[in-house]
């Protein structure tokens, strides 16, 4: 990705939209200089708390954020600007982040830049995949939405109705006593079986609704269905709900590239079907590499670089967090 | 011979013959990454479903394709070719005649819905114009409903295709749409459809608050 500005410029980002704190040093050649997390992890069997996170972030933030300079080997007066999580996500979470970085900004008296935390998973998948106009599927607690750029913003093809693909993952497993995230369990589980039990298929057009897959998921299991089979059919049916709404969208915009990106990209099962749908459709496909599908300082580092090189800044008095901002809402003014 | 002349998200759609007469050979083809049993399920559900509800839709004054023939385990349908542009490309072409079809789309949705008949995939793709009508294809998604809820996600859904697909036109020609729809349905009916709309957008994750 070029940068508008001619000389090379060095960013620090940080990310606190839910359980992961993380801050990062970016440059604008888009090497990762560090990309340091920390990560927190709710007892078995509940969610994540906003308070109790954010009591994390409190905790480990003056740690990370110090490590994340160290391994880049700079000091923060050589940084030439600052970058948030502005939202989405969990208020108490986004604070934290917010207030941090205002407070770097205002002493070091660095520009401050308001990213937000969609966007910075799919252009982070953008540079450190190479993909330039694709159908992106972004996957995560967070999110489930098909988009594609146009005109200067996100447009979001489809979207789910109402839980996202992590919270479903997250809460059968909360459910079945793992704690969040617990994709990666589930995924291991599904790996154990071949036997399908029949879970709602919902697709409304364009977009996806998981709640039913949940409840019916979550009374089987109660009824004493083997839970590697459970696993297993509650993936085959919601990644293939997925894998027919990026189709969609793919035939519909005739685009050539799809990306999959977000926390449960990693998911190999999903990664498998969103290639045959590409085949289909002599389209390239790309996924993020594992280490960066998940939340990280890096996203937020690179897209406020990126927001920065054109132009945008926010003064730290009006630097508000929206725990709903949607992608869609952002103006993006460093692609074409 | 048949001639593949697009491959859709969900089916192939090839040009042919049906005894002597020009045909659309509609086959949903296997997902190979589909669990079997799923994947038969759904293509023999749309396919029973798409011939159906182009039945009845054409019941309810909307003009379909006739269809000709179906073969449910093979999840084939043959129907009546129509020479037609779809409304994608009228709207990506910036025809002077956008708007007024958008309201014939209003008008004609409405229609469906007044029988009950939820389309459930009512893109601009699905749309065809034939000699400056307006052609409704690709019944896979519908279903029967009474709910108003069923039928404000239909108008949302056509509302995103808008607004992702054709930004520029995205509000006028979403008014248009609900314009056309009044006219049949009546006032009180768009009123309460236009409401349950914005509580679904409200519903959705990180909602457009407005």
């Amino acid at each position: 990705m070029k940068s508008k500005l001619d000389k090379e410029i060095v960013c620090w980002g940080c990310e606190s939209t839910a359980h992961t704190f993380s801050c990062s040093v970016l440059k604008s050649d888009g090497k990762i200089l560090s990309d340091v997390r920390s990560i927190y992890t709710p007892p078995p069997g509940s969610g994540i708390h906003p308070r109790d996170a954010s009591r994390h972030h409190i905790e480990v933030a003056p740690k990370v954020v110090k490590q994340s300079l160290i391994q880049a080997k700079l000091s923060m007066n050589e940084v030439d600007a600052i970058a948030f999580s502005a939202g989405p996500g969990l208020g108490p979470c986004l604070r934290v982040g917010a207030t941090i970085s205002r407070a770097l900004a205002l002493y070091y008296n660095k520009p401050l830049v308001p990213v937000n935390h969609a966007i910075g998973h799919i252009e982070l998948a953008t540079i450190l995949t190479g993909a330039k106009d694709p159908i992106v599927l972004l996957v995560s607690g967070g999110h489930t939405i098909i988009t594609a750029f146009s005109l200067g913003r996100w447009r979001v093809f489809g979207e789910t109705l109402d839980l996202t693909v992590g919270q479903l993952l997250d809460q059968f497993g909360r459910e079945i006593g793992f704690s969040s995230p617990s994709g990666q369990k589930i995924e291991e589980l599904a790996k154990k079986s071949s036997k399908y039990i029949s879970l709602p298929y919902t697709v409304k057009g364009n977009d996806v609704s998981f709640s039913g897959i949940l409840t019916s998921a979550k009374k089987l299991f109660h009824k004493g269905e083997d839970l590697e089979s459970l696993c297993f059919s509650l993936q085959e049916v919601a990644f293939a709900m997925l894998a027919e709404v990026t189709e969609r969208a793919l035939a519909f915009t005739e685009k050539k590239e799809v990306l999959l990106t977000g926390g449960v990209a990693a998911n190999k099962r999903l990664q498998e079907m969103l290639i045959e749908v590409s085949n289909r459709h002599g389209a390239n496909f790309f996924v993020i590499p594992k280490e960066y599908s998940g939340d990280c300082g890096a996203q937020i580092a690179w897209t406020g670089l990126l927001a920065y090189s054109a132009g945008i800044s926010v003064d730290v008095e009006k630097s508000f967090v929206n725990q709903s901002w949607r992608l869609d809402e952002v103006d993006v003014k460093w692609r074409d | 011979m048949e001639r593949l002349i697009r491959k859709g998200a969900e089916a192939d759609i090839y040009l042919g013959e049906w005894f002597g007469k020009e045909a659309i050979l509609k086959i949903r083809k296997p997902k190979p990454y589909r669990q079997p049993e799923l994947d038969a399920e759904i293509r023999k559900k749309r396919t029973l479903h798409e011939a159906i509800f182009l039945m009845n839709a054409r019941k309810a004054g909307v003009s379909t394709p006739l269809v000709y023939f179906i073969d449910q385990n093979k999840a084939e349908i043959v129907m009546q070719y129509i020479k037609g542009i779809r409304l994608k490309e009228i709207i990506s072409d910036k025809s002077d005649n956008i708007y007024a079809l958008c309201s014939e789309v209003g008008r004609c949705i409405a229609k469906l819905h007044r029988n009950n008949i939820i389309h459930g995939d009512l893109t601009t793709s699905n749309f065809l114009v034939a000699k400056n009508r307006l052609v409704f294809i690709d019944f896979g998604l519908a279903f029967f409903s009474q709910r108003l809820e069923d039928m404000a996600v239909d108008l949302h859904l056509m509302k995103g295709v808008l607004e992702s697909a054709h930004v520029e036109v995205a509000d006028e020609a979403f008014n248009k749409i609900i314009e056309g729809y009044a006219e049949i349905s009546g006032m009180k009916m768009i009123k309460e459809l236009v409401r349950k709309i914005k509580e679904i957008e409200r519903r959705g994750r990180y909602a457009r608050v407005k």
